[in-house]
């Protein structure tokens, strides 16, 4: 090479100008700060407050709380609560736990292919779970009851769902994919060989499964116990669908109740919600201060062994059946109870009659309704909108939190999780009454359910951005800006490209469960912004069973499509697994 | 060319409490050197070439390069990285694994304020490429490419800027050792050819001695001695200085006498009355430290010539260690073991006795 080129003249550029860097980071700091902490603020003021009256201005008290917790009666939410919440988790833990064991440690036969299906519960949404169970297992109409009744000749009543333990049965099984997936990544971080000295020691399988595998994998189990008590206490579709009809209060349905009582009592609603804050961020307090500790119990030692897979003998054709059984439950019989009421004209249990009845009108009426386009538009504006903003914005968070050594980027860490506390009514609610205050003119509009999108899957948005920041050495950034290049320049060109893989497994993540959500919006919608889950509510609550069937079966259907889209994206464009 | 003054760097540890990694580094490089930052690893020679890039902001001090005040803690002046314009390589290499090798070597050129047209862009990169050999995998993948290549690549986009210094963060250290020595000397030779002003950090002693033109050694967050790999080598002015750059013997000892004239004094040693290099006269009695390298340890079975200039004792081989280019033989004079680099044709058994003879101006004294 030519010396003389290599020392043309440097470019003196001394001047300080103003960096676009912090107008960016401020941005997005402010914006964070906002999100989380101003609903939070008006939720709490508005506790204190008495209803709203023409010509009765609100005035300062204590009485939401008094009523909420003065008597006996009023205190059934809280027990009710803690039984489903701890019923439901339990259950969830259970079956999640058995199958992730199963499926790590066992040679139960098409381990691989239980693993990949076992993500797809996730994607049918709460409500058409709910619903379907509805159906199989109601006392009038339900299928189960209807058959063994048709069989026996009887009149009696064999399953009931509208109970407490049929509320347990569904959430339990609903949220036992998300413990399997919890439960098999702790038994992956495991040291098999652990176990396998045990095993030499003598142990038998149960043995080590129960006195190594699961006293070593205690802090894990506990933690996913308190996300999954945390979980189930914020649900709101099973409470609401299974529980109000027959008079079992849960906080979120409570709190529903209250706002929907008139004159509707808000004040109520949030001494109600306040608790229900109280109750899961101790929660996941609790579980973050267990998996900060969990350094002292690791047990990950990067050796490279691979477990050796227990032999169950013939008892792995039984384990493998349980496996088929279970997702059967959890997938095929919900989708097919669905895909039978929606061929119906009228909701009935199979039978040869019906049989003849089958035919596609339900379909024909959900697409002929006047309002379905412009719900499916704002189902996908709003799912789309909400990923998109969400990774961008908490990327830049988690640049400042990973890689600046600004003070206070641990509370900006904090606030962007902060909504991860918020149960989804609760933080309806409480953007509901800081919008309802403020005079921005966003209530009743898309833009505050959007607001309410943002707020609520930002956690996930962090998560994964800050987890993948991790991953990119500090020096790829640093040799951009001895290139020369900007701020700006660099997170364009360098690290947003580098986040690339999970920036998209987030977006994709967050799109699913911004189309199932159903408990902010049900308190944000209004006429002409109703998105499909509130659809499928409105629809519940008008017995339109069939079409109702029709519109879940289509939605199931395109997300999954979605899903596989998304899975082949990924493959194609070089994204690490979703 | 780059002038560092009185610089201090802090840093916040993992417990929260401010690191001092540089204090009062200061050093002046001419334009054309290579000047290398020798030291242990945590001796702050990272933080010092972090400074002078501009990654990490100093509490104090003065950065300027060929005039331009580049960081003056009095002034408040702060040229961010990115407005420096000088190259650097990155122990990690920092190839940007989602770029192609021609897209890496390019990027400088697209984000300056000044973008050229694509024509000179592509011609830039192509000359830098070449330049480093590796034109013919323009379009490759840059995680595609081996360790060498990918220092070679490292090292073409930090000179397609064209930059006014280099900056050289243990360029070589993720490399195998045969790769490494013969970077060594394509480093050399690029940097030679095209006189850039290039610091180079390091670790390693003998890419110090064989690379640079001057060297500062560090320890502790200070330059301890700056001077030629020579001077270094053979006239280390601290214990520390001669302990980490090569083998030494170390030998405690007390002054009889200035002996005048050439630095000469003469030192009582365990192993005995010794002639030895003093820099400055230093007074009778001053404790100081004799150092001296194994391979200036001369052994020799048959009495050697009593010639002027020599110091000579007697002692007995106590081990050896076959290294094929050379033996290693511990010598035991008095109590005092002595390490002492030979040619392997010398084949006196453990337990013999043997005579030693140090030349007396490579037998260095250092106070304490």
């Amino acid at each position: 090479m030519n010396a003389a080129v290599l020392h043309a003249p440097a470019l003196q550029r001394p001047r300080l100008r103003f960096d676009a860097k912090w107008l960016v980071i401020a941005g997005c700091v402010v914006f964070v700060a906002w999100l989380a902490l101003v609903p939070l603020g008006f939720l709490l003021w508005q506790s204190f407050l008495t209803p709203e009256a023409a010509g009765n201005a609100a005035r300062f008290t204590l009485s939401n709380y008094l009523e909420a917790y003065s008597s006996l009666e009023t205190l059934r939410p809280l027990f009710n609560s803690l039984v489903f919440a701890v019923g439901a988790s339990a259950l969830a833990f259970t079956i999640g736990a058995f199958f992730a064991w199963i499926n790590e440690r066992t040679n139960t036969p098409f381990k691989a292919l239980f693993f990949a299906l076992s993500v797809i519960p996730l994607i049918i949404p709460g409500i058409l779970f709910t619903v379907s169970w509805i159906l199989l297992g109601s006392p009038k109409i339900g299928i189960v009851n209807t058959i063994l009744q048709r069989l026996f000749d009887t009149d009696i009543v064999f399953v009931n769902i509208y109970s407490m333990t049929g509320m347990i049965w569904v959430d339990g099984l609903h949220y036992s994919p998300m413990a399997f997936l919890l439960m098999t990544a702790a038994l992956r971080s495991m040291d098999p060989s652990l176990e396998e000295s045990a095993l030499m020691s003598g142990a038998s399988v149960p043995q080590v499964a129960w006195r190594i595998t699961l006293k070593l994998a205690w802090p894990a189990v506990l933690a996913s116990l308190l996300i999954l008590f945390v979980r189930a206490i914020e649900s709101f579709e099973v409470p609401a669908l299974l529980g109000l009809p027959v008079g079992i209060e849960v906080y979120t349905s409570a709190i529903y109740q209250a706002i929907h009582r008139y004159p509707s009592q808000v004040g109520l609603a949030s001494a109600y919600a306040v608790t229900l804050l109280v109750i899961s961020s101790l929660g996941i307090a609790f579980q973050s201060r267990l998996s900060r500790q969990t350094g002292r119990f690791s047990t990950v030692t990067g050796k490279g062994y691979r477990p050796r897979a227990i032999d169950l003998g013939r008892w792995r054709y039984l384990t493998a059946a349980l496996f088929i059984a279970y997702l059967g439950v959890v997938v095929v019989l919900p989708f097919l109870v669905l895909l039978w009421s929606s061929l119906q004209r009228y909701f009935a249990a199979p039978s040869l009659e019906a049989l003849s009845h089958l035919s596609f009108n339900a379909y024909r009426t959900v697409l002929s309704q006047d309002n379905f386009g412009t719900v499916v538009w704002n189902s996908l504006v709003l799912a789309l909108g909400s990923a998109t903003i969400i990774m961008l914005v908490t990327s830049v968070i988690a640049w400042i939190v990973i890689r600046t050594r600004l003070p206070g980027r641990q509370i900006l860490d904090n606030l962007a999780s902060l909504p991860l506390v918020f149960p989804g009514l609760v933080l309806g609610l409480a953007i509901m009454v800081c919008y309802l205050a403020l005079p921005i003119g966003v209530y009743g509009t898309l833009w505050i359910m959007l607001i309410a999108y943002v707020t609520r899957f930002m956690p996930y948005g962090i998560r994964t951005n800050a987890t993948s920041m991790l991953q990119i050495h500090k020096e790829l950034e640093e040799s951009a800006a001895m290139s020369g290049a900007s701020w700006l320049m660099t997170f364009r060109r360098i690290v947003l490209p580098l986040l690339k893989p999970g920036l998209i497994a987030g977006w994709i993540y967050i799109v699913i469960v911004s189309i199932r959500e159903l408990s902010s919006s049900i308190l944000l919608y209004s006429p002409g912004t109703e998105v499909v889950s509130v659809v499928i509510w409105e629809m519940w609550q008008n017995g339109q069973y069939v079409e109702l069937s029709a519109l879940g079966v289509m939605l199931i259907g395109a997300l999954f499509v979605f899903v596989l889209l998304a899975q082949w994206a990924g493959r194609r464009f070089g994204v690490a697994e979703a | 060319m780059l002038n560092v003054s009185g610089l201090h760097t802090e840093y916040r540890g993992a417990d929260g409490k401010p690191v001092k990694a540089a204090q009062d580094v200061s050093f002046e490089v001419p334009r054309g050197m290579l000047f290398t930052l020798l030291g242990p690893s945590g001796c702050g020679k990272t933080t010092t070439l972090r400074s002078i890039a501009g990654l990490e902001r100093p509490t104090a001090g003065t950065v300027t390069a060929d005039g331009r005040v580049l960081f003056s803690s009095e002034q408040g002046i702060f040229i961010a990285p990115n407005q420096r314009n000088f190259g650097m390589v990155f122990q990690s290499y920092a190839i940007w694994p989602h770029m192609n090798v021609f897209q890496n070597v390019a990027f400088p050129l697209q984000v300056r304020r000044d973008r050229p047209g694509k024509r000179v862009i592509d011609d830039k990169v192509m000359r830098v490429l070449a330049a480093v050999q590796l034109d013919h995998l323009a379009a490759r993948d840059a995680t595609a490419l081996s360790g060498g290549q990918q220092q070679r690549l490292a090292l073409a986009r930090a000179l397609v800027m064209e930059p006014q210094l280099l900056l050289l963060d243990e360029p070589l250290s993720n490399l195998d050792a045969k790769l490494r020595e013969a970077m060594r000397f394509e480093l050399k030779r690029l940097q030679r050819e095209l006189k850039l002003t290039t610091i180079y950090v390091t670790h390693d002693q003998s890419e110090a001695l064989a690379l640079s033109h001057e060297i500062a050694v560090m320890n502790e967050g200070r330059v301890v001695q700056v001077g030629s790999p020579r001077e270094i080598y053979e006239r280390p002015r601290n214990r520390f200085v001669a302990d980490f750059v090569g083998t030494t013997n170390f030998l405690d000892g007390a002054v009889l006498s200035a002996k005048g004239g050439n630095g000469c004094c003469r030192v009582s040693t365990p192993v005995g009355m010794l002639e030895v290099q003093c820099d400055d006269t230093p007074d009778k009695d001053t404790a100081i430290v004799v150092s001296v390298r194994p391979e200036d340890v001369e052994l020799s079975e048959q009495p050697p010539d009593p010639a002027g200039g020599y110091n000579v004792c007697m002692g007995t081989v106590t081990a050896k260690a076959f290294l094929g280019e050379y033996l290693d033989f511990q010598v035991k004079v008095g109590d005092h073991t002595l390490l002492a680099r030979a040619h392997p044709s010398l084949r006196t058994p453990v337990g013999d006795p043997i005579h030693i003879r140090m030349k007396a101006d490579k037998c260095i004294a250092i106070r304490n």
